[in-house]
Parts: C-alpha cells; sequence; structure tokens
C-alpha cells in the first residue's frame, strides 16, 4: 500500500527558504527519521505534513489522496511536539481524551481508551493527576498517548526525546521503536541525533544546512554507502581523503594509488573525487610499509578509551583516523611511523 | 550550623520601607474613615466623636439596596464586557510580530493618558442626537432620524467599558504572551476547528488569567463617580455617586463614611466568593 508521498515541495517564509526540493516516498507502516543538523527544515517538513503550515509549492499525498489543502485538523495524524504542549489546565485522563471530546465519543468510551493508552505507555492509574505532577518521562508518555488515542493515520514526532536526560532517552528510544512494532503505524520522527536515528528507525532522510534532502535509506545503506560528503561527515564519523582518479578503480592520493572496488560510472580518470572511509575499516600497522592500499604516516595522537582505541595519523598533510578493539590493537605509540591500511572495499568513491 | 540571621536597620529596611508605606497612605486614612463611620453626626455642623451605630443602621433603605446592587451590577457587566472582548483582542496581539505589538499596545497605552472628564463629555457629545453617531447612521441610510443615545444606561455603560478596556488589555496580555503557541496547534492536530480550539485549549488553559482580569476590572469600575453623572440618568447613579453627594453636599460625613466601608465591605466579599469559586475549579496554572 502506497503511504506519504511528498511531491517537490518548497516552503519560504518571506525570502527565507525553509525547505526545497524534497520528493519522498514513504511506505505504508515504516519507522522514519528526519535528521539533520538544526535549520536544515527538518521540523519545518514535519509541520508541512501535519498540516500547520502550507507549502509553497508542491503536493502531499496519503495513500493516493491529496491532501495539500487538508486543514490540520480533519487529517487524523498524531503529534507530539518537542515543548510536549500538554494542556496544563486538563487532567492526564482529559488530555488523553481531548481528541476522542472532541469527536464526541461517549463517556465510558473515552474512560476505558484512556485506561487502555495509560496501560501502552504503563502509567496506569495516572488519569487523574494533573501535568504539573508528572515527571519529564511520564509528561512524554502522556503526550505520546495523547497523540494515539484516535488511531492516527500518521505519527509525528518533533525531536520529542530533546529534553530528556541521556538514560531517560534512550529507554524512550527503545519503548518508542516497540510501540511502533506493537501498532504499525506510519511514524516520522525528527531529530538531530543520528544515535538516535540510527537505534529507531527503518529509514533515515537526511537532510542538509541547504534545506534539501541528500539521501534516503536504511540506516545501514547511508552508513555504509554515504551519498555524498555532507552525509559521509554527517552520519557517524568518516575519513575524507581527496584524490584524483587515475584510472579504472584506482585513485591518487597525494602520490600514493589507492584501489577502490565500486566506481561510479560518472567518474573519469582525471576527476576530482573524494574517498569516504569509515574508521573501523582501516588498518594500522608499525612502521613504513610500501604496499597496495598504503597510506605512510606518523602517529599524532592515540584515544584509548578501553572499549576501543582511536589512531590519529598524520599522512603528508591529511589526517587518517583509525579505530579498532582492544584485541586488535595496533602496536604503535604516539610519535611512530605507522602505515595505514585502506580496504579496497571500504573506500566510498565520492563526487560532491 | 552559622547564625546569618541579618541584624540592625539596614537590613530591616525591606520590610520596613513597604510597611511604612501601607500604613501612612492606607491604614491611616482607612482608620479615619471607620472610625469617623461612627461618629455623631450634627446637622447644621459637622460631628461629634462617639460610638453611634446609626450611621450603619441608616444604611438599610431601599435607596441604598438598589443604588448598591446596580452599582455591582453595572461594574459586573462592565468586567464581563471588557474581558469578553478584551480576550480576543489581546490574544490576536499577542499572535502578531513583536513590532505591531508594541504599535497596538502604545494606542492602547496612549487612551490612558485622556482625562475621565474628557472621555465622559466626549462620549455624551458621540452619543447625542445633535451631533452624535446616530447623525451618521441617517447619512448612511440605517436610521431614519437621529436620536438621542445619552444619557442612559447603554452610554454609561459604554463610557465605563472604554476606560477599563485599556486596563483589561494591559492585565491580560503577560500571561496571554506567555501562552505556549503550541498548545493551539496541538488541540488542532488532535482535531479541533480552530473555535473549538480558542475556547478549549486559549480560554481553558487561561481560565485563572481570565478570573483574575474579571476581579481587577470589577474592582476598578466599581468606583466610577464622575460617568454616571454625565452620560447616566438619576436611576444610574452609582454608590460613589450618593457618598459624594452625602458628604459634600449633606456635610454628613459620618453616614458617607459608613456607606464607603459597608461598600468596601461588600465588594471584598463578593471578590473573595469569586476567587474560591475560581479555587475549586480546575488545576491553578503555575
Amino acid at each position: 500500500m502506497a503511504g506519504l508521498a511528498l511531491e517537490d515541495i518548497h516552503k519560504h517564509f518571506s525570502s527565507v527558504v525553509a525547505v526545497q526540493n524534497v520528493n519522498l516516498d514513504i511506505p505504508h507502516g515504516r519507522f522514519v527519521c528526519f535528521l539533520g543538523p538544526s535549520g536544515c527544515g527538518k521540523t519545518t517538513l514535519l509541520r508541512l505534513i501535519a498540516g500547520l503550515e502550507r507549502p509553497t509549492r508542491g503536493r502531499i499525498a496519503l495513500e493516493g489522496k491529496d491532501i495539500t489543502e487538508q486543514p490540520a485538523h480533519q487529517r487524523n495524524f498524531g503529534m507530539v511536539f518537542q515543548s510536549l504542549a500538554l494542556f496544563p489546565h486538563l487532567s492526564v485522563g482529559d488530555n488523553i481524551a481531548y481528541s476522542l471530546r472532541v469527536r464526541k465519543a461517549d463517556k465510558s468510551a473515552c474512560r476505558h481508551r484512556v485506561e487502555e493508552l495509560l496501560e501502552l505507555v504503563r502509567m496506569p492509574g495516572y488519569a487523574a493527576r494533573h501535568i504539573s505532577q508528572l515527571s519529564g518521562g511520564q509528561r512524554q508518555r502522556v503526550a505520546i498517548a495523547r497523540a494515539l488515542a484516535i488511531e492516527p493515520r500518521l505519527f509525528l514526532l518533533d525531536e520529542p526525546l530533546a529534553a530528556l536526560d541521556a538514560k531517560l532517552r534512550e529507554d524512550m528510544q527503545l519503548e518508542l521503536r516497540m510501540l511502533h512494532q506493537r501498532l504499525g503505524v506510519t511514524t516520522v520522527l525528527v531529530t538531530h541525533d543520528q544515535r538516535e536515528a540510527m537505534t529507531m528507525s527503518d529509514l533515515i532522510v537526511v537532510m542538509g544546512a541547504d534545506n534539501q534532502v541528500h539521501q534516503m535509506g536504511t540506516p545501514l545503506e547511508i552508513y555504509r554507502n554515504p551519498a555524498d560528503t555532507f552525509v559521509a561527515d554527517f552520519i557517524g564519523t568518516s575519513n575524507l581523503v581527496k584524490g584524483t582518479c587515475s584510472g579504472s578503480r584506482q585513485v591518487t592520493v597525494s602520490g600514493n594509488a589507492l584501489k577502490i572496488e565500486a566506481m561510479p560510472e560518472s567518474v573519469k580518470p582525471g576527476t576530482e573525487v573524494t574517498i569516504s572511509v569509515r574508521p573501523e575499516d582501516i588498518f594500522v600497522v608499525p612502521g613504513t610499509q610500501k604496499g597496495e592500499n598504503n597510506l605512510q604516516g606518523k602517529v599524532t595522537f592515540v584515544r584509548d578509551v578501553g572499549s576501543s582505541i582511536e589512531i590519529y595519523l598524520d599522512c603528508n598533510g591529511f589526517q587518517i583516523i583509525s579505530q579498532s578493539t582492544p584485541k586488535d590493537r595496533p602496536a604503535v605509540r604516539q610519535g611512530d611511523a605507522a602505515t595505514a591500511v585502506l580496504p579496497p572495499s571500504a573506500c566510498v568513491v565520492l563526487t560532491s | 550550623m552559622i547564625e546569618d540571621k541579618p541584624k540592625g536597620l539596614r537590613a530591616h529596611l525591606p520590610f520596613i520601607y513597604p510597611a511604612v508605606m501601607l500604613v501612612v497612605f492606607f491604614v491611616i486614612s482607612f482608620g479615619i474613615m471607620v472610625t469617623v463611620s461612627f461618629f455623631h453626626r450634627v446637622p447644621g455642623a459637622f460631628y461629634t466623636p462617639s460610638f453611634d451605630l446609626n450611621n450603619y443602621r441608616n444604611l438599610f433603605t431601599a435607596l441604598f439596596g438598589r443604588v448598591l446592587v446596580f452599582s455591582i451590577f453595572i461594574a459586573a457587566l462592565c468586567a464581563a464586557v471588557c474581558v469578553a472582548i478584551g480576550f480576543p483582542f489581546t490574544y490576536f496581539i499577542t499572535r502578531m510580530r513583536r513590532k505591531a505589538q508594541v504599535v497596538w499596545l502604545v494606542i492602547l497605552v496612549s487612551v490612558l493618558s485622556l482625562s475621565t472628564v474628557i472621555i465622559a463629555f466626549a462620549w455624551s457629545l458621540l452619543l447625542s442626537k445633535t451631533a452624535g453617531l446616530s447623525n451618521l447612521f441617517v447619512w448612511l441610510g440605517f436610521m431614519e432620524r437621529p436620536v438621542s443615545w445619552s444619557p442612559g444606561f447603554w452610554a454609561l455603560l459604554c463610557g465605563m467599558c472604554y476606560i477599563a478596556f485599556p486596563y483589561t488589555v494591559l492585565v491580560l496580555y503577560p500571561p496571554l504572551s506567555r501562552l505556549d503557541p503550541y498548545l493551539p496547534e496541538a488541540a488542532m492536530t488532535l482535531g479541533a476547528s480552530p473555535v473549538k480550539t480558542f475556547f478549549s485549549v486559549v480560554v481553558g488553559s487561561m481560565h485563572s488569567a481570565i478570573m483574575a482580569t474579571l476581579i481587577v476590572v470589577f474592582a476598578f469600575t466599581l468606583g466610577t463617580y464622575l460617568l454616571p453623572q454625565i452620560l447616566g440618568r438619576p436611576q444610574h447613579w452609582t454608590l460613589s455617586v450618593l457618598i459624594t453627594d452625602e458628604a459634600i453636599y449633606h456635610s454628613n460625613l459620618p453616614f458617607s463614611a459608613a456607606m464607603a466601608v459597608f461598600f468596601m465591605l461588600v465588594s471584598l466579599g463578593l471578590i473573595a466568593f469569586t476567587m474560591m469559586i475560581g479555587k475549586g475549579r480546575g488545576p491553578k496554572q503555575r
């Protein structure tokens, strides 16, 4: 079944561009994260989907039906706001039942549904409490329960976990993920935290400071095959090395020829490219060793945090970071000469 | 533990200052009024000190009762009208851009600089038969011939609301500008139409602010003295007019003091009652 489709969405606020050229197809029932730095337009995109803003241009469709002009209160979506926006004058139960009351549901049905939802968010017996009596995590759950009360067609969350402390945040991430698996409702979550996005989502939409979508894919796809240098740099850490294509499946980096397993078709010899290699894919061996895909350098810094070891190499002016487990710890110290080995399969060639 | 109690005059100054002010400007003058209200009036002269309950006994007349009820009624009505108009007005101001908000507030505050006398005569002119608004309506074709709307009950209410309106907005502005703009949006995503959102969320979450504003405007307009004499007929005179009449034209200070004390007690009682009802309903705002 077709899910949510965004076609050629643009949103301008007077002269400021908030979102541009967005084309997305979000399949039904998936958990999708909009990920990007602050100011990239991810929240605006969510508000466009919710109907709280009208796009300057473009079309939004849900299950094949155009909803671009439909006002927010007729969309039947559930939304959790960053500030949560719980109604301070209503009790927990009245907050959750708000959408049911608006739809004139009868009292006993409301009460029943409120109990059911409080059970779902693991807060049974809280219906009569006031919002001011709840902790941050509990408010979070009430906001989620309130948004789910009408069984929304789409569940939207705008950085709902940003205000929580680290431990609680990780718990809530897991809980949200499990809730999604149980309910199967198409969910869109906005976040600037890539770890959160990687933990929770089926699909990640990466947005950049140019207010455009850079890549959409599963978390591993995006991690393994970033579409451009922005994505490679934003998702996890990446070694970005500039070079020039010097033949089929070969890139020259400051005099060293590197073999590449997969070369994009558009890259011809002579093209300037950037190679992205994840730190955990790079091996470091002691001493200066010649060989295929080897870069010689000097150890400038060793960060040993117990569970992993990062080695910083200075290879003729550019920095290479390698990460390894304590088991495979290379026998090098700061100041030593060392060689970084970049496996051909781990080198991703980027043209932009 | 170290004893760190404030010592000396300097440490007590923050408490002494407001206490002195309160005593000088309120307790003493109020005390004089309460004392005088028990004094015995000497007709043709002033009064002699005594403990005379007759001033209070004389309050229980039909005239006093009618005027008291009317004073409270018109002040309450004025408060209700001001809040009913002022609440949405202030809400829309707070949703504007900052610069536009300032312009609106400056216009409102500038109304406060007008003297009550000017406002009263301006309204009596505006509502008059000879040069008033009805002439404009006749010219526009809404009415057949000009009529006189002043003096009268509605003219008085108009004038009182005009004076109280800026205060209404100024009292409502701070809580409304602190209202989380996401609350109405949340209500909309939950399926509430804009009108439903306004009443259930904006009005609902502002419940205590609305109560407070009603009380402020009620207390403020309760003492209206000049407007009833210019915009109202004698049956629209408020208790303040009666008190002034007694004090100045009949030189009966003890009786007018008794009226003033009784009036104040009744209005304080009403305000306390309103606040009690307000507390019972819904969680308090933090």
